[in-house]
């Protein structure tokens, strides 16, 4: 249970970062938290030559909230690939702007695993049941690529493509997440949230998980929404055509129902030693029932609130 | 063959500690291995079961899944680090022996570690942000409920309202 040999760099900025990665190409790996690429490392399931240290390069920091004016118009929340978990569970602005995420975190492995673990690495890994990667895919955030020759941005839906595999090249860094914040267009609209997820022990890689992140209008119709489900397929799996069929609903229970009955439908589980594909499917449509009710729940309690 | 050092200078318990070593050298091995503190336990050395939990700039990290060249100019602090200055137990390390909050002992390090961690952010914790900050880690004895009556114990005691 010890890493094999390996060689180990800790560049000063970003561009020496990718200069490194260019010169080792896939023999490197990048390293930040290391909470999932240790334990890798410890079971030889990678054996890197090189480890590049980004954990300090602040360029990989930065945590921007959209401005509040003009508050028509829908922006994005700027998430720095190396900003460590525990900093984004408690960050004021995520919580009022990026919600979604901000609950999702609590769900994210330990104290003392949060305190390392970046927003990024969570990504990166590319896990299934990974809860970051499931927001980032439900709202359907960009990720900007950095390598020698420039910046390319890739939707967070077509990142993921196999369970630990993404569309990343050896050679490139993530270095920031834009997640989608949603605002009302002018119109008079309340938002709702809500992360589920069932696992052995809270905090243990989840069976599945659920995600859903509703809008409605003053009157309580829906205006959008999105959802999702994480472990229930080879990638986080975002369903907007089933939000897009809540569009124009109350979210009655009969709306809910179909949605959880669609999103069951889609999902393509595995069975391991934890549990069967079938009793993934069955959490997979309990789930995504309990997480629009909740969405919904907490909209209607604004809409109460404000009258 | 020979694997290339790297210097590394990390605050350990208040003492600056400056060695070589192997990139591969995870900091719990730096930590029981190089500085002999073995107050830190190794468990599974995956990151699953938080015996090797340790402070890292005053947070809870488990020092199985880092190398100890990433700890190079920081400050960390170990089960030995928290005891009083004349080395006795300090009032949560009491209170896991009153309360029966350990039996063999091997997850104990980085319980008190956890729970120290959660007692200097929140005096006054609720059983359940309790059971939340010691859910990292492992134990095969107690059943976990005197570690949460220890804790509860040391709450009360550090906050002044011992029974």
């Amino acid at each position: 249970m010890k890493a094999a040999p390996f060689e180990y760099a800790r560049p000063a900025t970003l561009t020496e970062a990718c200069e490194l990665l260019a010169a080792h190409g896939p023999d490197a790996k990048l390293i930040a938290g290391g909470q999932s690429l240790v334990p890798m490392m410890a079971m030889r399931l990678a054996r890197p030559a090189w480890l590049i240290d980004i954990s300090r390069l602040v360029e990989l920091q930065r945590i921007a909230a959209p401005d509040a004016l003009p508050a028509a118009a829908d922006g994005h929340f700027v998430v720095g690939a190396g900003v460590r978990q525990c900093v984004m569970e408690r960050e004021a602005l995520a919580h009022a702007s990026l919600p979604l995420l901000a609950r999702a975190l609590r769900f994210v492995g330990h104290v003392q695993t949060r305190n390392r673990g970046t927003i990024g690495g969570s990504i990166v890994h590319g896990d299934v049941s990974a809860e970051i990667a499931l927001v980032a895919c439900v709202l359907d955030a960009i990720l900007e690529l950095r390598d020698t020759s420039g910046a390319t941005e890739v939707p967070a839906r077509e990142f993921f493509l196999a369970p630990m595999v993404t569309s990343i090249a050896p050679e490139q860094c993530l270095v920031e997440i834009r997640f989608p914040v949603w605002r009302g267009a002018g119109k008079a609209v309340t938002h709702g949230y809500a992360f589920d997820e069932v696992s052995v022990r809270h905090g243990d890689f989840a069976l599945v998980s659920a995600c859903a992140q509703v809008e409605l209008d003053a009157d309580g119709r829906c205006v959008r929404a999105e959802l999702g489900l994480g472990g229930a397929a080879p990638v986080p799996l975002a369903l907007p055509e089933i939000g897009a069929q809540l569009a124009g609903t109350r979210l009655d229970a009969q709306s809910i129902s179909a949605a959880a009955g669609a999103a069951a439908d889609s999902s393509d589980p595995e069975s391991d030693l934890h549990a069967s594909a079938d009793y993934r499917r069955h959490l997979a449509r309990v789930l995504v029932a309990r997480v629009l009710h909740a969405a919904k729940a907490e909209a209607i309690s604004k809409i109460e609130a404000a009258k | 063959m020979t694997e290339k050092l790297y210097p590394v200078s990390i605050e350990v318990n208040g003492t600056l500690r400056e060695a070589q070593v192997s990139a591969r050298l995870t900091l719990v091995d730096f930590l029981r291995d190089t500085l002999f503190l073995t107050g830190t336990h190794t468990g599974c050395e995956h990151g699953i079961c938080g015996a090797c939990s340790v402070l890292l700039d005053g947070e809870p990290v488990r020092s199985c899944l880092m190398y100890a060249v990433q700890a190079d100019g920081r400050r960390v602090t170990t089960i030995e680090g928290l005891a009083k200055p004349d080395g006795t137990p300090d009032a949560l390390q009491d209170a896991f022996c009153e309360a029966h909050g350990l039996q063999c002992g091997y997850c104990t390090p980085g319980m008190i570690v956890a729970a120290h961690a959660l007692l200097e952010a929140n005096p006054t914790p609720a059983d359940d942000e309790i059971r939340e900050a010691i859910g990292g880690n492992l134990c095969r004895c107690t059943g976990y409920q005197q570690i949460v009556d220890a804790i509860k114990l040391a709450a009360e005691r550090r906050s002044g309202s011992a029974r």
